[in-house]
């Protein structure tokens, strides 16, 4: 007998871009937390994962999951010079954006307000989409994300030039490349692995 | 494929990074995420356990994916890959012909309805031409099926389109392997073009 899917319990699907917390329920069944293996829960990472389904459904696959999240944590977390964190975050919220990943673009919509301080800006990308006036270094950076996530691959030497105008420097624009470029990849499994609802 | 070419860093090799390059000093600032975007190359092309998901399988998805992106060197890297997992010819000449009838402009689809509905944007749902159906088999069948949504217009995916995969044989685990494989290509590949234009804007 083959597997089957889920049927996610009833829920209210977001119909907007929204920077409020949102759940993501599993079409596929994630590993039950009582049955993890040592090896499985290291793949987690953080310790408080072992709640999310998400996680726990990555975890099938440890070692895809593990080299995932040490890539993700680095290209967001290092603080070692390079593009601000709230920029990164902008990056991976005009990705979010454009691909249509309501859960991702809500989470990483927050991180950058929060550490931008600048919600409503914020909330015009979410609201308006990625061609919204944001000021000419925020529009570089949505724009350089938007060319790296079209396929094919439309970013070229004109989105470097217009980075480095606006006062990014190569490793800052690198930042930019691999934000944009990890949230294809972060996107593509949320989106096609379960779906977000609107908390209780 | 031999040890020594799963071993060299694979975004370094794409993009052309040479040691002491200003390029290689930009990667060596962010060493955790050079060092597993190569460990998420191994975990999905070369892993220490394949499981239910063949290498000839795997590098049939990564050829598919990465011809559907058009980048020319990371596409023939990918199709030496599935030349060298013991593919046959007749299944490596199937994907090549998949990535023809496939490729298109992403990405599209529709969002739940509501207020997004007017960004809703049709596009081509992919169904794997008969004449390839024998020599790529039910498995891969649904799995380029699947792979060619992830690509172009993963806000399209379904509870359905994971039955399609069920019912084709594929397990949940194989589903999270596949699945992996499409969204990290979809990540490697940007990598690497990013990069590139970087070091050629030097």
């Amino acid at each position: 007998m083959p597997e089957t899917t889920l049927t996610p319990p009833p829920h209210k699907i977001p119909t907007v871009f929204t920077r409020a917390e949102l759940d993501w329920l599993p079409w596929i069944e994630p590993l039950a937390e009582a049955e993890l293996t040592e090896r499985q829960i290291a793949a987690l990472m953080d310790p408080g994962r072992v709640k999310s389904p998400y996680f726990r459904l990555l975890a099938r696959d440890p070692d895809a999951l593990e080299a995932r999240t040490r890539t993700d944590k680095d290209i967001f977390y290092n603080t070692d010079a390079g593009l601000p964190r709230a920029e990164r975050e902008l990056a991976a919220a005009a990705t979010s954006r454009l691909n249509g990943c309501i859960y991702c673009a809500s989470v990483h919509a927050r991180f950058s307000a929060t550490y931008s301080k600048r919600a409503e800006d914020v909330q015009k990308l979410l609201d308006e989409g990625v061609s919204a006036d944001l000021g000419e270094r925020w529009n570089a950076v949505v724009a350089a994300s938007v060319a790296l996530t079209s396929t094919p691959i439309a970013f070229g030497p004109a989105h470097v030039a217009r980075l480095r105008a606006v006062g990014l420097d190569d490793l800052a624009i690198s930042d930019v490349i691999q934000g944009a470029s990890f949230f294809n990849w972060a996107n593509r499994l949320m989106l096609s692995l379960g779906e977000p609802a609107e908390t209780a | 494929m031999s040890m020594s070419e799963t071993e060299a860093d694979v975004i370094d090799t794409l993009v052309g990074i040479a040691p002491g390059s200003p390029l290689d000093a930009i990667r060596a600032r962010r060493p955790e995420a050079r060092k597993h975007a190569q460990a998420s190359f191994q975990a999905l092309f070369a892993p220490g356990d394949i499981a239910g998901v063949s290498a000839e399988e795997r590098f049939a998805v990564g050829c598919f994916v990465a011809g559907l992106h058009g980048e020319a060197d990371t596409a023939a890297f990918y199709r030496a890959g599935l030349a060298s997992s013991g593919a046959t010819e007749a299944l490596c000449a199937a994907v090549t012909v998949a990535v023809a009838e496939a490729v298109t402009e992403g990405p599209y689809g529709s969002f739940p309805a509501g207020p997004l509905t007017a960004e809703d944007t049709p596009g081509l749902i992919y169904s794997v031409g008969a004449e390839l159906r024998e020599a790529l088999g039910l498995r891969l069948v649904a799995a380029l099926e699947h792979v060619h949504m992830l690509v172009f217009h993963p806000r399209d995916a379904a509870p359905e389109a994971l039955q399609a995969l069920l019912d084709a044989g594929w397990t949940t685990t194989d589903i999270v392997t596949l699945s992996q494989i499409a969204a990290f290509l979809s990540f490697q590949i940007r990598v690497v073009r990013g990069f590139r234009t970087l070091a050629a804007a030097a």
